[in-house]
């Protein structure tokens, strides 16, 4: 009998020296004549496991990881092949792993456990029911069930998806557009490039069925270029989707019509912003549009579009195949359904962890993340990306809520947590926010534009100590233009995260913590 | 191995870019294809290039150059021959990319946008791989690395510099 071993195939397991870990077990396994077969799986999302190397024994799939390329060999001496659970890096049965078990996976059930391109291995774990089920009913109960399912938007301004869908429906027939935002520019943030790389098959099946609700023939996928295993396993997918049916002309024998297209973004932060991403669909600079009109009126080429995040896309399958009640039954206040958090930067454990809306930052970062990598404590969180405040340890214990969030100046966002080690220096980061506003800024609008630049000249001056303090006053000046003056969030959130830095970090803005860090002021 | 993703770097001529051009001209909102394709088959955008989308596409070369100057991914010079884009985005930093970054630049003799006398290198900064979990990250063509650190980075370049000279 044929020995099933998995070695993940995802851009994070690669980084990490996969590809040589799936080749040593191979001729390992040729040269004791064994019957093996290697699986180019997904990643489970247990990062800090990665390559997380599985194998099929009676009793389910064990693990072992992390797996060094040069442990191969003393893996397979202790047993690999045949499940034994001696060597040190046994982790036993995969499903019994704390990190995993404690998760509510909605949207990720199937991430890791499938090959990301086989058509039958999502068919077996119920991909497809969902559009299925769309393709039985009328548009307009598409739209309903997602709005009974409460899904906000997982791009950031977490607006409400069925009200958005409504919005382009109710437009007057002709050539309307899906674009799926996959342009993932925040730093901390893996969970669309793990859908896209893992289980694509559902962004297929989350767009179609946005198709068939609001009209649409014709879906794009925005994806940032700085993400090439995610691009390569998309094109594949959407060849081997439309072979089989799902996807292109008469899906499923249905009668409707849906094109997939993947287009590449070319490095610019801004174009995650859906108007400055349809302007670059377009073939232009990816300027931000003024608004409205909304995109659900004029969007691409003039048209009625839904512009989704990509999670926000690949909740919908689950929301038609279970019901939106079903999604609706998870969450806490407004915030329905679960939240694909991800755990980055300074952490022992970092990976990917779905939970319904509710639970805290302390227990994410500490029960799942196990604290910093450095072992050093905690000093501060960002969350929500680039354009998130730093959230001090007093801020750590609010329930994971949109309109908590909001009210205590913090972003949801798109569910990245950047931890910090009390070694990272505060001003440093303050400036970086400013610096990073001067490099992505579309150039549209002068408080962000100008804004930016005069705020690392200011933050600067403070830190090799010129007139600091008049030079405090003048960045708090400075960032209350730039939130109140900007056409969009990038000029008017960048001063989020400088703002939290002199609130609740005053001491690493000034002049003698700049001497005594030994940092260099400029 | 590593030279798979080595980016590439075919002589163009006139009619080759048009050529390209010609393959994706069709394509609604086709100039970032166009210019993608460009960049992928001959390593750059060529000055050559911008009368020829032009013409084709009926828009002017100020804008044209424009949407390529806006754009951090396109570059109107040859490259090296490996490309290397250092993450410098906070998750990154959390974990010490800002050493990384340092060490790199003086181990390399280059600033950002810069390519090493003997053409091995190009060094480019970016704004997030989405290997947050695990980095310092780099990307080395379009290989991605996790948990760099400057004696992984050194090792690294030493086989990129080897491979090549096997090549030979
Ligand atoms: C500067 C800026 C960057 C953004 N980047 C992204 C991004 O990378 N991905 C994304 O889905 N949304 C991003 N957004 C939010 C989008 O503008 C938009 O709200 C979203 O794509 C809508 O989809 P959703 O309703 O499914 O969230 C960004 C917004 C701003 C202001
Ligand atoms: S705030 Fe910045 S990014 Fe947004 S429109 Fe203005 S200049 Fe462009
Ligand atoms: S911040 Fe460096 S890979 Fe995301």
């Amino acid at each position: 009998m044929t020995t099933t071993v998995y070695v993940p195939c995802d851009t994070t397991a690669h980084s990490l020296g996969a590809d040589k870990v799936a080749s040593l077990l191979e001729r390992a396994a040729r040269e004791r004549s064994l019957d093996v077969t290697i699986k180019r799986n997904g990643s489970r999302g247990l990062f800090w496991l990665e390559p997380l190397v599985e194998v099929d024994t009676p009793e389910g799939r064990v693990a072992y990881g992390p797996v060094d390329p040069s442990e191969v060999a003393s893996l397979v001496e202790a047993g690999l092949f045949d499940g034994a659970q001696t060597h040190e890096r046994a982790l036993g049965l995969t499903e019994e792993i704390e990190y995993l078990k404690k998760q509510q996976r909605l949207t990720f059930s199937r991430i890791g456990i499938t090959d990301p391109l086989s058509i039958e291995d999502y068919e077996t774990y119920r991909g497809f029911n969902g559009l299925k089920s769309a393709i039985a009913r009328d548009s307009q109960s598409i739209v309903d069930e997602v709005k009974t399912s409460g899904l906000r938007g997982r791009g950031g301004a977490a607006f409400p998806t069925g009200i958005k869908w409504q919005t382009v429906h109710d437009e007057a027939p002709g050539q309307k557009y899906i674009v799926c935002n996959a342009d993932e520019g925040d730093s901390g943030t893996f969970a669309d490039r793990l859908v896209m790389e893992c289980d694509p098959y559902l962004l297929i099946e989350g767009m179609t069925i946005a198709g068939l609700a609001v009209g649409a023939d014709q879906g794009y996928i925005y994806l940032r270029s700085e993400y090439p295993i995610a691009h390569r396993i998309l094109n594949e997918a959407i060849v081997r989707a439309t072979d089989a049916g799902y996807l292109g002309m008469n899906i499923l024998d249905s009668g409707r019509n849906f094109h997939l297209e993947v287009r590449l973004g070319a490095g610019a932060y801004i174009c995650g912003e859906e108007t400055s991403l349809l302007e670059s669909l377009e073939g232009r600079r990816g300027l931000v549009r003024a608004k409205p009109p909304l995109p659900a009126i004029e969007g691409l080429f003039g048209r009625p579009t839904v512009v989704n995040n990509v999670l926000s896309l690949a909740a919908i399958p689950y929301i038609l195949d279970h019901g939106g009640q079903a999604y609706a039954d998870y969450g806490m206040g407004r915030s329905r359904g679960t939240i694909a958090m991800q755990l980055a930067g300074n952490v022992k454990r970092g990976g990917l962890v779905e939970l319904a809306f509710g639970t805290t930052l302390s227990d994410l970062m500490n029960d799942f993340g196990g604290g910093t990598l450095s072992g050093r404590p905690l000093k501060a969180v960002q969350v929500g990306g680039p354009l998130g405040a730093y959230l001090p340890e007093s801020q750590w214990n609010n329930p994971i809520d949109y309109e908590g969030f909001a009210a205590f100046g913090g972003v949801v966002g798109h569910g990245g947590v950047v931890m910090f080690d009390d070694s990272v220096d505060m001003g440093d980061q303050a400036r970086f926010a400013m610096e990073f506003c001067t490099v992505e800024s579309c150039g549209k609008c002068t408080p962000c534009r100008i804004g930016a630049v005069r705020g690392v000249e200011v933050i600067d001056r403070i830190r090799a100590g010129e007139n600091a303090e008049k030079n405090l006053t003048l960045l708090g000046e400075l960032c209350e233009t730039m939130v109140d003056g900007s056409l969009c969030a990038m000029g008017g959130m960048t001063p989020f995260p400088v703002q939290s830095v002199m609130t609740h970090f005053p001491e690493d803005l000034t002049p003698q913590y700049a001497k005594e860090a030994g940092g260099t002021p400029c | 191995m590593s030279n798979a993703s080595a980016p590439a770097t075919g002589a163009w001529t006139p009619a080759l870019i048009q050529e390209v051009i010609d393959a994706h001209k069709a394509l609604p909102g086709a100039m970032l294809p166009i210019l993608h394709a460009i960049q992928d088959r001959f390593g750059y955008i060529p000055d050559a290039a911008i009368p020829l989308i032009s013409e084709t596409l009926s828009c002017t070369r100020a804008d044209i150059h424009g949407i390529i100057t806006f754009y951090h991914h396109f570059r109107t010079q040859p490259v090296g021959r490996n490309v290397i884009h250092v993450c410098r985005a906070e998750a990154c930093q959390a974990v010490g990319s800002r050493q990384l970054e340092a060490h790199i630049k003086k181990t390399l003799n280059v600033d950002y946008h810069q390519t090493t006398l003997d053409h091995e290198f190009t060094l480019e900064p970016v704004y997030c791989l989405g290997n947050c979990a695990c980095g310092p990250s780099i990307r080395v063509n379009d290989d991605i690395h996790g948990r760099v650190t400057p004696t992984r980075f050194e090792e690294l370049a030493d086989e990129l510099t080897t491979a090549v000279v096997e090549v030979k």
